[in-house]
């Protein structure tokens, strides 16, 4: 028995089509970026750089923008992640970079999922004060055994084989950014695709009254040591990729600076929409290199007084800058599901409904 | 026949306050029950305990038999009880639209796929315009929650229940703060709610309790006072004491 369509239907589908669809912003940015690889050859070390640390804000995007858990400590998982990309290759365990890039993830994954549980209790102070401690207990056992991780010198003496067999890493960065956009590429449709389905709707629901949440059946804490566990295996890539591409991984990515500093990018960026940590990489990394040029040592005054009139002026992100034209277009969207459903209405009222 | 709700010598102490005392509820199935009481006197506990929200000091819930005593608050409503809050538990940053995709998602089990988009499963897109119409909520269905109107707020409130789809519904004053005009539409919603539905109804507005329930409890101090029919209770002269008149007059 086929049961007729809802004269609504047709209408609800079309609007949760539009809720996923890619928008025309979105491929001109996506363009854009690989464009870059012709237009800026100088550029390609730092923008590596950039693209990592737009994967690592990522990460923090999701647990925080997304399910509304405040960490202060992703960088556990980015030193995990990194570490992890270093003994691989260094050990030859695993020689192909896309393989023990993901089985690094993947690492990082376990130790997220495992961690995700200390994180599940408290309030957001106790979750950033958790999360904090986490990533400098890790630190400290990476301090602690030099012998595993080179210690405080840094693990030196890795060697990252050709990409594919194929792609060797060069010292101009070209091998290192295109594999790096890449992965950023794979691992951005992968997020936009968790957060607009029905379980990144869930986190959202989640971040906004677990109370309720709860009450329509979703097992929150579960939820919540999912995204914990993929957040975590998206730091722990961006980890291996600073490895994989600088053949060195240090104390340095267990770091509260590194942590802190994701958590800056994320917040220049804009939180809870995903482009939020690439556009604060790019002007976090470039606004870095402007201002230290021109006072080397005071540059962190201008990104501390960036960051309080950011926080000053409006919400919490750049990318309300952007608003005047989203809330255009969500009035426009809005104007026209109105008409429609009067249009609805009148045309059932004809039909005779009472 | 199984009751579809029972508690036994339910109780929840804080410290020293005796917030439900021994309250025993049974609910048969298709029952319109409504549990009465003045302010302060544990409804909300009683709900707040049926649903799992707080655990009980002592005594059993079952549910169709079951016992549910120590059943998380999510798995209860796979098990079929779904509530509505006094105050609305909205979902501020979502719209009506994917609010109610949510719910029902998590009903047919597909809230933990990623690598779908919402509603694009058959059935849901009918289900969420059926709700949406049905609670007059289609044209601001594309609006962030936050920003509607409260008696919308209401509405949504109501049909985030209705999308559970349970057979055990505990409505808490349903129609708190809606407006004369309003508050019909939403008495007459739950009105036609199937006939197997169970729903324990609390309510504070006498008039709703007279025209819905088939079975009143009047909850004092934590404690079950009476139950019986509609006549029975609005007959008792201890609750005509308890309420002073204030409400039974005329």
């Amino acid at each position: 028995m086929v049961k007729p369509a809802h004269p609504l239907s047709a209408d609800i589908a079309g609007l949760l089509r539009v809720r996923a669809r890619w928008s025309p912003l979105e491929f001109v940015f996506w363009i854009i970026a690989f464009a870059t690889i012709f237009l800026f050859p100088n550029y390609y070390l730092i923008l590596a750089e950039i693209v990592i640390w737009a994967l690592f804000a990522i990460s923090i995007d999701l647990v925080l923008g997304y399910a509304g858990i405040i960490t202060l400590g992703q960088a556990a998982f980015f030193g995990f992640g990194a570490y992890a990309a270093g003994l691989l290759a260094k050990h030859g365990l695993i020689t192909e970079p896309t393989l023990a890039l993901l089985a690094s993830g993947l690492a990082a994954a376990v130790l997220g999922f495992f961690t995700s549980f200390l994180v599940l209790r408290g309030s957001d102070l106790t979750r950033l004060m958790v999360t904090l401690g986490v990533s400098l207990v890790l630190r400290e056992l990476a301090n602690r055994f030099p012998e595993v991780t080179g210690g405080a010198d840094g693990m030196q003496g890795i060697t990252i084989n050709p990409v594919l067999g194929q792609f060797r890493f060069d010292l101009y960065g070209h091998t290192a950014y295109i594999y790096s956009l890449i992965v950023l590429f794979v691992l951005f449709v992968i997020a936009r695709r968790i957060v607009r389905s029905p379980f990144g709707l869930s986190l959202v629901a989640i971040k906004g009254n677990p109370l309720r949440s709860a009450a329509v059946g979703i097992a929150v804490n579960w939820r919540l040591v999912a995204i914990y566990t993929i957040a975590a295996a998206y730091a722990g890539v961006a980890g291996a990729l600073l490895t994989q591409t600088t053949a060195f991984a240090s104390l340095e990515g267990f770091s509260f600076e590194r942590s802190a500093d994701g958590l800056l990018v994320l917040i220049i960026g804009g939180t809870g929409y995903l482009y939020g940590g690439v556009i604060g990489a790019l002007i976090f990394r470039f606004g870095h290199d402007y201002l230290s040029s021109i006072t080397p040592q005071y540059w962190q005054f201008w990104i501390g007084l960036f960051l309080v009139l950011i926080v000053l002026v409006g919400r919490d992100r750049i990318g309300t800058w952007f608003d005047p034209v989203r809330t255009l277009a969500d009035r426009i969207a809005a104007w026209r599901s109105k008409r429609r459903a009067r249009a609805i209405g009148a045309a059932s009222r004809e039909g005779g409904q009472p | 026949m199984t009751p579809v709700l029972e508690t036994r010598a339910l109780e929840k102490r804080f410290g020293g306050i005796v917030a439900a005392n021994q309250v025993s509820l049974r609910l048969e199935k298709g029952a319109r029950h409504a549990l009465i009481g003045p302010n302060g006197a544990g409804k909300t506990t009683v709900i707040n305990l049926l649903t799992g929200v707080l655990r009980p000091s002592s005594g059993e819930i079952l549910l169709d038999g079951k016992d549910i005593t120590n059943v998380e608050p999510h798995d209860r409503v796979r098990l079929g009880m779904a509530r509505t809050f006094q105050i609305n538990q909205l979902f501020a940053d979502l719209t009506p639209l994917e609010t109610l995709g949510l719910a029902i998602s998590e009903r047919l089990g597909t809230g933990t796929h990623w690598w779908r988009t919402v509603g694009s499963r058959a059935g849901v897109v009918d289900e969420i315009a059926e709700l949406l119409e049905r609670f007059r909520l289609v044209d601001v269905m594309q609006e962030r929650t936050a920003i509607l109107p409260y008696g919308k707020q209401r509405l949504l409130e109501i049909a985030l229940a209705f999308a559970c789809r349970p057979h055990l519904l505990l409505l808490d004053e349903p129609a708190a703060g809606v407006p004369d005009a309003e508050r019909h539409e939403i008495l007459a919603t739950i009105a036609t709610l199937p006939a197997d539905v169970t729903v324990l109804l609390i309510e504070h507005d006498m008039d709703i309790v007279f025209s819905f329930a088939g079975r009143i409890s009047v909850l004092v101090n934590g404690e079950m006072l009476v139950e019986g029919t509609v006549d029975e209770v609005s007959h008792d002269p201890r609750v005509r004491a308890v309420y002073l008149g204030e409400a039974f007059d005329g």
